[in-house]
């Protein structure tokens, strides 16, 4: 009986120790694993997993260990969501103390409303050391800016207001790719006769409706008013946004039945079957175009989103550089070779999104690469909603369950009431 | 010295006895349970009461305004009434055909055993993967209509968004929205292999003697069977309801993978809503206050069976 008392107390005892060890001992072990062999890790959290992202993650992250062989950069990607997964593991990590050297969020406020929560830190010295004021464009570098300091690297550039079209149908049928909102109408009530749907839309994320709605603002708002829309200086019941509301509800009329079981690759191969013939979507639609075995300028076109020829309309992804990162100084060798015009390089001719840095020689690009990065260095930029740039997250996120419940409902009034009672998100 | 040592043993042998040494033993979960899941209750609760609707923590209090929000979007509104026909349906369809399955496979039918085993496997697969294959064979343009077209018949399965009868309450339309109808069948097929087990296990629990006395007293096969049998089997109804019921007051993976949100909110869940408000919007506040309200609604049902179980006893 007594030895059983004896390991009562014993096991009570490891117990309690494993506890206590569980619960204190844990940061100062990493330290001390983290420099074993004087190699240091560090981490880089991401939502590049799938297929062409991955690989050019990848790529850069295999550069960067040619360069610094000491430093171990561990891949720490989260997949899933469009982001949301990756950022809910990035949210309590933050929280609990536990950053990692740096991490992707999309450019402008989306990466702003860390800072916002206290957890970020500036990357003024490392962008004045690299000049890199000089190689970014300034809208570029503007967005990921607050009270004067910088706080993303911009890695790339995608543009969304981009309508993707199958050729040779097109051709067939001696159609023209639609420029303005009357000629789409008028393109789409002919394919409709030709029994194809007109436009295709995959909406089981309501983004992607979103998207559409996007694109009619800035048609309807032009450059500067669509900026101060997201600045809160414009209201949501002003004319031009209800007939944006009033033109996606034409558009509505046109998309494939099935829409909201699709995702927006489902929806691309509507297009790629022939059942479909046109399609709104980021130029990351050119990539899957490709590995679909589709040839640019041959199987498909792409053409600006009605009435925005003038804009780029920008999705982009930028680094944040966290508060409180164990190994500062390996975190900053890292940007600073995320910055550099053969990281920029590798990593988007993978990724099909063309370099934030200008300076880039984007010849052995892909046909539709070179074209946008024309286009990015001679149009209007502006930030895109959709994109996740131009608004906090919590807005996108309310504008998004409006434009769900618009879908089905189509009514204008109770559409644009929910965005007016929404707006406050926005002076915060 | 000696009459110490009797004296020790004799304290610690007193020490043991009884219910001391249980306590011991369940201290350790007692511990850790009571922190990380009551303390963490308890802080859930206090932030679905704070101002904490965006990345930086504002705990300061503002009441049930969280609340007052939910209850006026259309959003949660919708979702209410998805969870309260989904659960409704889902367990009345689990016990009904669980129920059915088992009374068939215990007829001594050949191949029984195969049977029992095909109808408990979709219980050994992840609702993710389950979500993922309905979605699929639930798709209007690929997937079983392309049989069911022959017959001119094509569902929109979940794409449908029509509700029925839709009376106006509140913002939304109330009824059951028809697209609920293929989660529903995939939620159905998944689940019905356990509450099959558990009847199976209670039908062979029933004594031989009491079928045959009712036989015996003229009793046709369904007067058995439901004057009998089914009284019988009561208690394992019971504990199906109760835990098909926090099965559906939580779905999330099977519906989050098969529909998401769908159109119009038409299958759209309060867990969903509370994953997707807070870590897309960040409205931390609001994700809590869903999560309280699910907490309740799992305690209503939860609470009456505690109280009985322990009348019982």
């Amino acid at each position: 009986m007594k030895k059983n008392y004896k390991k009562l107390i014993v096991f009570l005892g490891l117990f309690l120790l494993m506890i206590v060890t569980a619960a204190c001992g844990n940061s100062d072990n990493n330290n001390a694993e983290d420099e074993k062999d004087g190699e240091r890790k560090i981490e880089i959290l991401s939502w590049w997993t799938a297929g062409g992202e991955a690989d050019a993650l990848n790529t850069v992250l295999d550069g960067f260990h040619d360069e610094y062989p000491d430093i171990i950069v561990e891949n720490a990607a989260v997949a899933g969501g469009g982001g949301s997964n990756s950022q809910a593991v990035l949210s309590s990590r933050l929280q609990g103390g536990d950053p990692p050297a740096i991490f992707q969020a999309q450019g402008g406020k989306d990466l702003l409303r860390w800072l916002d929560a206290g957890y970020l830190q500036d990357m003024d010295g490392i962008f004045a050391e690299n000049n890199w004021d000089e190689v970014f464009p300034s809208e570029i570098i503007d967005m990921n800016k607050q009270d004067e300091h910088v706080y993303g690297l911009p890695m790339n550039i995608h543009k969304n207001n981009v309508i993707w079209y199958d050729k040779k149908l097109f051709d067939e049928l001696n159609l023209k790719a639609p420029e303005t909102f009357d000629e789409l109408i008028e393109v789409s009530e002919k394919l409709k006769d030709e029994g194809v749907t007109p436009i295709a839309l995959g909406d089981k994320n309501p983004r992607w409706t979103t998207l559409w709605f996007d694109v009619l603002l800035l048609e309807e708002l032009g450059a500067d008013k669509y900026a101060q829309l997201w600045n809160g200086e414009i209201d949501f019941d002003s004319k031009e946004v209800v007939n944006a509301a009033e033109k996606l509800k034409t558009i509505l009329g046109y998309i494939n039945d099935n829409h909201s079981a699709l995702d927006w690759q489902d929806a691309g191969d509507l297009i790629i079957d022939g059942e479909a013939a046109m399609q709104l979507m980021g130029d990351w639609e050119s990539g899957y175009f490709e590995t679909k075995g589709w040839e640019p300028n041959e199987d498909y076109g792409w053409v600006a989103a009605p009435g925005t020829q003038e804009y780029f309309n920008v999705v982009n992804d930028s680094m944040g550089f966290p508060e409180g990162v164990k190994d500062e100084e390996s975190a900053k060798k890292l940007i600073s070779y995320m910055g550099s015009k053969e990281a920029q390089e590798d990593f988007n001719k993978l990724k099909g999104s063309i370099p934030a840095r200008t300076d880039v020689d984007t010849s052995d690009f892909s046909v539709y690469s070179q074209d946008a990065a024309e286009d990015f260095k001679n149009l209007k930029i502006t930030i895109s909603l959709a994109g996740g740039s131009a608004t906090p997250a919590g807005f996108l996120s309310k504008v998004d369950d409006a434009i769900n419940a618009f879908v089905t409902q189509q009514d204008v009034d109770n559409f644009i009431n929910t965005l007016v009672d929404a707006q406050s998100l926005l002076s915060e | 010295m000696p009459t110490n040592q009797v004296r020790k043993k004799k304290s610690a042998r007193k020490f043991l006895k009884g219910n001391n040494i249980s306590f011991i033993v369940v201290l350790p979960s007692i511990f850790i349970i009571s922190i990380f899941v009551y303390v963490f209750i308890g802080w859930t609760g206090y932030v679905s009461l704070s101002n904490w609707n965006s990345l930086a923590p504002d705990l300061s209090f503002v009441g049930l305004e969280n609340f007052k929000q939910l209850f006026t979007s259309f959003r949660f509104q919708s979702d209410i009434r998805n969870m309260i026909f989904f659960s409704l349906l889902f367990i009345f369809g689990v016990v009904g055909l669980g129920l059915f399955l088992a009374v068939l496979l215990e007829q001594n039918i050949k191949g029984k055993w195969l049977f029992r085993n095909i109808f408990l496997f979709p219980m050994a697969m992840s609702f993710v993967v389950t979500g993922v294959a309905w979605r699929w064979i639930l798709n209007p343009e690929s997937g079983v209509n392309l049989f069911l077209q022959k017959f001119g018949f094509s569902p929109g399965w979940y794409t449908d968004t029509t509700i029925v009868p839709g009376w106006k309450v509140f913002d939304i339309e109330f009824g059951l929205p028809i697209g609920l109808i293929a989660v529903l069948i995939a939620a159905i097929w998944q689940m019905t292999g356990f509450s099959l087990a558990m009847y199976l296990a209670g039908l062979a629990g029933i004594p031989e003697e009491i079928k045959e006395a009712a036989y015996m007293d003229g009793a046709n096969k369904f007067q058995a069977f439901f004057r009998v049998i089914l009284p019988q089997l009561k208690p394992i109804t019971f504990g199906v309801i109760l835990l098909m019921l926090q099965v559906s007051l939580k779905i999330f993976d099977l519906v989050y993978t098969m529909t998401g949100s769908g159109p119009n909110f038409v299958t759209d869940m309060p867990a969903i809503y509370m994953y997707e408000t807070t870590f897309k919007g960040n409205f931390y506040a609001e994700g809590a206050s869903i999560a309280i309200i699910m907490l309740m609604m799992i305690m209503i049902f939860v609470i009456p069976y505690i109280m009985r179980q322990k009348e019982e006893h």
